[in-house]
């Protein structure tokens, strides 16, 4: 019943949605990691990057152009977001903080909804990428392959922003300790504005990247918040490795358990997110700090 | 004004459900409509326990909707179980018996990471009802053919079908739930759940097992949702999948929101809100799909500019209104604070649990706290006797309040022991050690800053009284024996009486240290530490509080640490000098005071009385 390709192939799905979901949970867990704010219109974010994208290839037909200008808006639009509401959250109690994301991703779903309708529109991949690559062993659509290869591109990017530059210290030593951060005279909330522009090109990115793969529906990001939120549990809030590790581990739980049985996929995901919550309540990588 | 009539609440429930059929259909509200929102104000009912009293905002409270739903539809439909009040029930319980279980797994965290785990875990639910469980729940058919319910009164049966009929048992649910609610948020469990709220931490150290009352919270909310979805299915006569959807635990967050938190009725108003708006822009402005739109776009505003909701709103403006001629009142009143100001009695220390022990109260030997290969404390031997009053100073930095909160347990030892009473109490938790009889006020305030001075000293003495973990979930708590007595007391000793009814958010700074010295006091402490008790203070409410504390010492061991030296050293008998996180000397406070070692630690080797 099971055959070895089918198994492989199947790894290979799970590869190219965990890295998907690593490069989302990554923009969802500095974005907590810095401003101490969880962001529940992350999905919608994810979303809006795939309708952006859509419709900069309208316009443009060109895939590259479409990524460009996917990111670059939900990045504008993630800066207007800091702008003109989050900031005046950063001060009032969590729960607050969750009811505002949460309603701001209600509008921005239905926006869209308005806009676009219910129905699904497809982005075809590049036309480099199009077709399918023999792998010697067997036959794989070679856009999940570039999938991974462009996302993979995307978080060596964050990467080096993270750990490569002076925003990124920042970033890092906020995660930390925000308090001391600021009393060191560093203008938090302008670094604020900019994570939370790069959290939610992130998400956007993936979005457009991922338009190909599966057709766009308002609806898109509302799984994908979910599964991010196992990512980062597993992985442990505010670590960008460990949303990695939470990406990879999530995606390849979701193909491998879709290939027995679809139904049990969630069921699967959430069986080892309560196994991290019980043997390392603070996630594989995380560490105790901020809750 | 609670306490002065005490059904008001009730009576006002019970007149609303009476007149609305009456006065609904003339505002345009159809019965299905009125039977749905009842059901929605049921579900938030637990909800709102959850979430507005106990501050814990779950998005999966789908899953115990979906859940009691299913389980009573499943028992009509299929399994041919003729009772539907039964069959509700037994819905609530396994909801409740659910809830149990997640909770167990989604408090095992708690802010964000209880959200997110929250919404995973219903999201699992949705998936299970759809394949593995679809046996059973129809799958992306649901369940039709759940019946109405009769009640077969011996000479007559009484049937309730649907509309107005249905109503009647809908809203006889609803009042149950409300009366149950109350009781439930008036107790004892109720006003530890707010303490939750405010600030756990504190709620935590004056002896309270708060995660056993959040996962009581957690399941009260799910019987709430579990008897909510089963009556769902009989409003419809068709249990719905998308009960489980995320959908569902969205809408019931934003009806909460919308009507007002910790009100109980926040969810009412919110459903009422939500349907009447559905309907309204739908119909008859045409938006046709934009109305959801427009009700997120509310959503969020109110939770911009009216945290408290509708209701919340509306009590504001009553207050606003109200409040003015009641302030200009007390203003008139003449400042009679100082004046009447007379020392009461001293409280009652806890009943010690062995009375033939007599050695001393408290002894650590060796106590050590490494932070990776920082040393905060290095091998500290202290003891303090039965009754004594001791100091203990040393530079910032010296490790004095990490020597507390490990005395405490808020922070296990590295190595050492820590001996209260004869009993080692070395890895306890803060819980099990203040129901022990020893606990702390802390530096920096902790306290529940969005009740009153009264509620905030009432949690603490529930706290003595009750123990660590009760579920009198029905009792007044007037009917806590000894609990307004020590109230009452607790408030004299810190001289906050004529502000007991006053939110702690107004009060003054010096007010403020008094209630954080209060909490304490209110758990009836043998052992009494008290981590700067004078920061930050006037000079003259040092001298108040210094005389508050002689007052409070009486009959009971307790340990100062305080920068102001003067006055520390008028009320101690024993000074323990810490320095790097060692103890450098120890005796009464003359010796402290000429010693050159002392003055070479604070003022770097110059020689001279030491400076205030």
């Amino acid at each position: 019943m099971i055959s070895w390709p089918n198994l492989v192939s199947q790894l290979f799905n799970g590869l190219a949605l965990g890295a998907l979901l690593a490069l989302i949970s990554s923009g969802l867990t500095i974005i907590y990691g810095t401003l101490g704010v969880l962001n529940l219109a992350h999905g919608a974010m994810f979303m809006i990057g795939g309708y952006a994208g859509f419709v900069a290839y309208q316009y443009t037909e060109s895939f590259i152009l479409a990524v460009i200008a996917g990111s670059l808006f939900v990045m504008l639009l993630g800066v207007a977001m800091e702008r003109v509401i989050i900031r005046h959250f950063y001060h009032r109690p969590h729960e607050d903080q969750l009811l505002v994301t949460f309603g701001l991703g209600i509008c921005f779903v239905e926006i869209i909804r308005l806009i676009f309708s219910s129905q699904s529109q497809l982005v075809p991949p590049p036309a480099i990428f199009q077709g399918i690559t023999n792998l010697g062993f067997m036959f794989y659509p070679t856009y999940r392959l570039a999938v991974v290869g462009i996302v993979a591109i995307a978080l060596g990017a964050l990467f080096i922003i993270l750990y490569r530059t002076r925003l990124g210290m920042i970033v890092r030593a906020g995660i930390e300790d925000s308090v001391m951060v600021d009393s060191l005279g560093i203008n938090v909330y302008r670094v604020f504005m900019v994570v939370f522009g790069i959290g939610a090109m992130a998400a956007g990115f993936a979005g457009i990247v991922n338009a190909p793969v599966v057709s766009l529906t308002p609806g898109i990001g509302d799984d994908i918040l979910v599964q991010t939120f196992v990512v980062v549990v597993i992985g442990g809030v505010g670590s960008f490795p460990g949303a990695i590790l939470g990406g990879l581990i999530a995606g390849e739980i979701i193909s491998v358990t879709s290939m027995f049985n679809p139904g049990y996929a969630y069921v699967m995901l959430f069986a080892a997110m309560t196994l991290v919550l019980v043997v390392r309540p603070h996630g594989l990588l995380g560490v105790q700090g901020r809750e | 004004m609670l306490k002065q009539r005490p059904f008001l609440i009730e009576t006002l429930t019970a007149i609303g459900l009476i007149v609305a059929p009456f006065v609904l259909p003339h505002l345009g509200f159809a019965p299905n409509t009125v039977n749905r929102i009842l059901v929605w104000g049921l579900f938030g009912l637990g909800f709102d326990i959850l979430f507005g009293f106990t501050g814990l905002l779950s998005f999966g409270q789908s899953a115990f909707y979906g859940t009691g739903g299913f389980v009573a539809a499943y028992l009509l439909t299929r399994a041919g179980f003729g009772n539907v009040l039964g069959a509700l029930i037994i819905g609530m319980i396994a909801a409740a018996a659910t809830g149990y279980l997640i909770g167990l797994i989604a408090l095992r965290r708690t802010g964000i990471y209880f959200a997110m785990i929250t919404v995973a875990i219903a999201e699992v639910f949705f998936f299970v009802e759809f394949n593995p469980l679809s046996d059973f729940t129809g799958g992306e058919n649901g369940l039709p053919g759940v019946p109405t319910p009769s009640f077969n009164l011996g000479f007559t049966t009484v049937h309730f079908t649907n509309g107005w009929s249905l109503y009647q048992f809908i809203a006889l649910c609803y009042f149950i739930g409300v009366i149950i609610a109350l009781r439930i948020v008036r107790s004892p469990v109720g006003a530890i759940f707010s303490a939750i709220r405010d600030n756990p931490l504190r709620a935590t150290a004056v002896g309270h097992n708060i995660h056993g009352y959040k996962l009581t919270a957690f399941v009260i909310a799910a019987a709430y949702a579990g008897f909510a979805g089963g009556l769902l299915g009989v409003l419809q006569a068709f249990m719905p999948p998308d009960a489980f959807t995320f959908d569902t635990s969205g809408q019931l967050v934003m009806q909460t929101a919308i009507g007002g938190r910790g009100t109980l009725f926040g969810p009412l108003v919110g459903a009422t809100v939500w349907l009447f708006l559905q309907d309204f822009l739908q119909s008859a402005l045409g938006l046709g799909a934009a109305w959801k739109l427009v009700l997120g776009v509310v959503f969020v505003l109110l939770v911009c500019f009216l945290r408290g909701g509708i209701i919340g709103g509306l009590a504001d403006l009553y207050r606003l209104l109200s409040g003015r001629r009641k302030r200009s009142d007390a203003e008139a009143e003449p400042d009679t604070e100082t004046t009447l100001h007379l020392a009461p009695a001293p409280m009652q220390a806890k009943e010690v649990a062995h009375p033939a022990y007599s050695g001393p109260v408290l002894k650590a030997t060796g106590l050590t706290k490494r932070y990776g290969g920082l040393v905060a404390n290095s091998d500290i031997d202290f003891s303090v006797n039965q009754g004594e009053l001791r100091g203990i100073i040393g530079p910032n930095g010296a490790g004095k309040s990490t020597f507390f909160k490990m005395l405490t347990c808020e922070i296990a030892p590295t190595s050492g022991q820590i001996v209260f009473e004869g009993r080692d109490i070395t890895g306890l938790k803060v819980t099990e050690v203040c129901q022990l009889g020893l606990t702390k006020s802390y530096q920096v305030n902790q306290l529940f800053t969005g009740l009153t001075v009264r509620q905030n000293l009432t949690i603490a003495a529930l706290a003595e009284l009750r123990g660590k973990f009760r579920l009198d979930l029905f009792r007044k708590l007037s009917s806590v024996k000894g609990l307004t007595e020590q109230v009452e007391h607790t408030l004299a000793l810190v001289n906050l009486t004529r502000r007991a009814d006053t939110p702690v958010a107004e009060l003054a700074y010096g007010e403020k240290r008094r209630l954080e010295i209060g909490l304490a006091l209110a758990t009836s402490p043998r052992l009494l530490l008290l981590d700067e008790p004078l920061a930050g203070m006037s000079p003259r409410e040092r001298v108040e509080t210094v005389k508050l504390l002689k007052s409070i010492a009486r009959g009971r061991t307790m340990i100062i640490i305080d920068h102001d030296m003067d006055s520390l050293f008028e009320l101690v008998e024993r000074v323990t000098v810490l320095q790097e996180g060692k103890v450098l000397l120890d005796g009464t406070p003359e010796e402290i005071r000429t010693n050159a070692a002392v003055q070479e630690a604070y003022l770097g080797g110059v020689h001279g009385e030491i400076a205030a």
